[in-house]
């Protein structure tokens, strides 16, 4: 019925969709693994770091810079956040933090509204990324082979960040036992500080990345929220190579949905996580650790 | 019960009532009609569900436009069709529905806590919006929603009448909110609402007094979701058309922050927060300037609440009342007579055999050797010790004995009947109760809230549904209550909230709570800890008064109190057991000095 070529597509789409996804979600886990919050304003920074780069881009055409400003607003509104609200409600119930950056997210998403309106607003392809690649088994997007190749990049240096750097190190201890780092002389509230700036960086940038093939919309951010969610219940929450699998199982679920029957992608999508709630509900790489 | 009792007892149903009854006459003066009130009407009672599951039992679903959808197009698809005349049918098929839809999302999602529930909830709920939009299409006609709603019909055997809109419709709104109002009000003060304060404040510990707060849990979530879709039936019944929006997020974070405006620990909250936000919404729309805006308006609202007035304006309002009635109101004198506190009675064991009996238990954490192949029994009667350095596997095997975390191999048996691996709830039932060495209390409840917890679990056993009691009215729980007041010498402290006690008073509590449970074995990790001289005194005291009837493990590490106290001491070193023997045995015991003491030898070689 389907020939292994179209099989075959389907597969390489999925992987570029969940890199993407993984891309989306890791400053979601990042910043609840370091900090124990669950940033339910995610959605709304991807939502602004999108727009950010979609004003830069209009203004002097260099996607590049879009990618670097989107990423870099986001970093300093993430910053902002953490010094004014965030950092007060680390000793509060989780209950408390989700209503709080749940509620940020809703102001954010419609300061992005009243400025910008609720239409959706489509973005060019830079010119590096136009036409189409022969792969040789099948003809590609140029785009996505590129947001693939990004998405490797920007992975792997977070990945080479937390795990080969010192700073890395100082976050993990920090995850295990922050009072005790305290003691040690290293000053963990800029270390979180900087932590929830780079999640809500990663969220931006992953914004601007989108914003070419999903189109801009401040509606979107529940969506992609939702889509995060998901990502990270699957994968386990607060494990960077559980971003990575929940994000690639997701998008491998969703293409290959998609071929059979594109009414049920997002059905199926909830069906895996329901069967990953059900067998393993701390996610496929996930600890019981916290929570 | 006295005029005065009465109306302390339903204010609340008074003030709602006096508040509905006028509401479209008053309504008017303000330009308020029978839409915004309708619409503020069917938020609330939307909020009433949400407000017993998040303010009662502290769960924060972001799904409930599930239900609210659920319910709401099933409603509509039977009315619309013509397959039910009745709107009342029509609404209670929808509730029901919901509930069910409840039943799985809550089954899934109930299964993790906190974010990963927060989480999960979130995407089911978008889960069923695409179900509608897409698979389900046929009959929820997708995008357009369904239009066409006949005007309510309400029949009851042969009398049948119609609902008009404007007026007509608002009374049968009000009708229903207060149906559902009465019926939340019930929950809450239920030995049922009771619970789910308690699982709220310490789900542990509220699980080892002995509830199965699992069920407990997906009971109130249910509640909710058919809350939900009784409002959301009425919504499509009200503009007799049913919006997919219903089933958005949108329509589950309106109804969080709205909740939380109003207050979500308080049955009026959902009502008020409903009232707030639609009337501010209809102002703002109407102020040009700002019409835009309105969402960002309210958004700020919200955030300021959260991080300055957690408890919404009805909690803001309950604590200048509670600080007034403080000021005005005399020392409360103790009505009730204490009587004794009730025990398990224990079940008949032939003479001589062990009452609990541990073979060869072993705990393994990765590559580490916790406790090993400890055999240990406990006689009828007896006061037990357990002694051992630190690290010698003491907690790991009591938590063991509580059924708290699972022995790697070995077997636990309580009068002869194998335990193991039962879980710390079923085992409470069974009448065996743990104190814990570092407190496990119900910080937000009030001393006597707090003990009738274990008192209900074993009145009611693990679950039960019981929603027309009052839990403050059941004999046998007070009663039990009183006793261990009286026991732990608190009876002076027991309107005072938990938090606000003393560290001495925390730990007598901590044993008053073993004690409510009306267990016969209680197994207490280091009752004396951090005590002062005269507390240990007085502790020291009631341990020994308690064992009649009952038998009694205990760590600690006091050692003059546990030679005292003890009958038979085991000694565990390492994770093995060392010595076990009577206490005058124990402390001639060479292995035992060497255990202890190995280091002080080498000291004095110095």
């Amino acid at each position: 019925m389907f020939s292994a070529q179209l099989f075959l597509s389907q597969l390489f789409n999925g992987l570029a969709l969940g890199l993407l996804l993984a891309l989306m979600s890791m400053g979601l886990t990042i910043v609840y693994g370091t900090l124990g919050v669950v940033n339910f304003a995610h959605g709304a920074l991807f939502v602004v770091g999108g727009y950010v780069g979609y004003s830069v881009y209009a203004l002097g055409g260099s996607f590049v810079a879009a990618m670097l400003a989107g990423a870099i607003g986001t970093f300093v509104i993430g910053l902002a956040l953490e010094r004014i609200l965030i950092r007060f409600f680390y000793n509060r119930p989780a209950e408390d933090q989700i209503l709080v950056t749940f509620g940020v997210g809703i102001v954010l998403i419609e300061t992005i509204r009243s400025l910008y309106g609720g239409i959706s607003k489509t973005i060019s392809l830079p010119s590096w990324g136009q036409g189409v690649t022969n792969l040789g088994f099948m003809l590609y997007p140029t785009y996505r082979i590129e947001l693939l190749a990004i998405s490797i990049l920007i992975l792997g240096l977070v990945w080479i960040l937390l795990y080969r750097t010192k700073l890395g190190l100082i976050v993990q201890a920090g995850v295990e036992n922050m009072m005790m780092v305290n003691v040690l002389g290293i000053n963990v509230r800029r270390v979180f500080l900087f932590v929830f700036g780079s999640g809500a960086a990663a969220a931006g940038l992953a914004g601007v990345l989108a914003s070419p093939i999903l189109s801009l919309a401040p509606d979107m951010a529940s969506h992609i929220l939702v889509l995060s969610f998901v990502v990270v219940v699957i994968g386990g929450i607060g494990s960077f190579g559980g971003a990575v699998l929940g994000g690639v199982a997701a998008g491998e679920i969703l293409s290959l949905t998609s071929m059979v029957n594109p009414a049920y992608t997002d059905a199926m999508l909830f069906a895996a996580m329901a069967l990953v709630l059900i067998f393993r509900p701390q996610g496929l790489l996930g600890t019981e650790g916290r929570n | 019960m006295t005029a005065g009792g009465a109306i302390r007892r339903w204010w609340p149903e008074l003030v709602l009532f006096a508040v509905l009854v006028p509401a479209p006459y008053l309504g008017g003066f303000v330009g308020i009609g029978p839409d915004l009130l309708g619409r503020i009407l069917i938020w609330g009672l939307f909020g009433l569900g949400f407000s017993l599951l998040f303010g009662y039992a502290g769960l924060l679903s972001f799904g409930q436009s599930a239900f609210f959808g659920t319910g709401g197009f099933v409603c509509a698809y039977l009315l619309a069709e013509g397959h039910v005349q009745n709107t009342l049918i029509a609404l209670l098929v929808g509730t029901v529905a919901a509930a069910a839809a409840g039943l799985v999302i809550g089954f899934l999602t109930l299964r993790r806590t906190g974010i990963y529930f927060a989480m999960g909830t979130l995407a089911f709920a978008e889960m069923f919006y695409f179900l509608e939009n897409s698979p389900l299409k046929h009959w929820t006609r997708g995008e357009n929603g369904i239009s066409g709603i006949p005007s309510a019909q309400i029949s009851f055997g042969m009398m049948s009448f119609e609902v008009a809109s404007g007026w007509q419709m608002y009374a049968f709104i009000a009708a229903l909110f207060y149906i559902g109002f009465i019926v939340a009000r019930l929950i809450a003060g239920s030995p049922f609402g009771a619970v789910l304060t308690a699982i709220r404040g310490n789900p542990q510990r509220a699980s080892a007094v002995g509830h199965a707060i699992g069920r407990y849990k997906l009971a109130i979530f249910v509640v909710a979701a058919a809350y939900g879709g009784l409002a959301g039936g009425l919504l499509g019944i009200f503009q007799s058309y049913m919006p997919p929006d219903a089933f958005k997020l949108e329509t589950s974070a309106q109804l969080v922050m709205q909740t939380v405006i109003g207050g979500a620990g308080n049955l009026l909250g959902p009502l008020v927060g409903a009232a707030v936000w639609l009337c501010l919404y209809e102002i703002l729309q109407h102020t040009f300037a700002v019409g835009p805006y309105w969402k960002l308006i309210l958004g700020i609202v919200f955030v300021l609440l959260v991080a300055l007035l957690r408890r919404g304006l009805c909690g803001v309002v309950e604590d200048v009342f509670v600080k007034l009635a403080d000021r005005y109101k005399g020392k409360r004198i103790g009505e009730t007579s204490v009587g004794k506190l009730g025990i398990f009675a224990a079940a008949r064991s032939s003479t001589g055999s062990p009452v609990l009996q541990a073979r060869a238990l072993s705990k393994a954490y990765a590559g580490f050797q916790a406790v090993a192949e400890v055999d240990f029994s406990l006689q009828e009667g007896e006061i037990h010790g357990i002694i051992g350095p630190n690290g010698a596997g003491k907690s790991t095997f009591f938590k063991m004995l509580a059924g708290e975390i699972n022995p790697s191999s070995g077997q636990i048996l309580l009068r002869g009947d194998d335990i193991t691996a039962l879980g710390a709830t079923e085992i409470c039932q069974l009448g065996m109760s743990k104190g814990y060495q570092i407190n496990q209390l119900f910080e937000s409840l009030s001393v006597r809230e707090s003990l009738r917890i274990p008192a209900l679990a074993r009145a009611r056993g693990k679950f039960r549904f019981d929603i027309f009691r009052a839990a403050h009215r059941i004999d046998d729980v007070e009663r039990q209550v009183e006793a261990a007041l009286t026991l732990v010498q608190l009876h002076d402290r027991q309107d005072v909230l938990v938090h606000e006690l003393s560290y001495g008073e925390k730990r007598r509590l901590e044993i008053g709570l073993v004690l409510a449970t009306g267990a016969n074995i209680l197994l207490l990790d280091e009752p004396l800890a951090g005590m002062s001289p005269e507390e240990r005194a007085h502790v020291i005291k009631l341990l020994r008064s308690l064992r009649t009837g009952r038998s009694i493990v205990i760590v600690e590490h006091d050692m003059d109190a546990m030679f005292g106290l003890a009958d038979r001491i085991t000694v565990l070193c390492e994770g093995r057991l060392l010595d076990e023997g009577s206490p005058a045995h124990i402390q001639k015991s060479q292995a035992v000095q060497e255990a202890y003491l190995g280091g002080a030898k080498e000291h004095e070689l110095a």
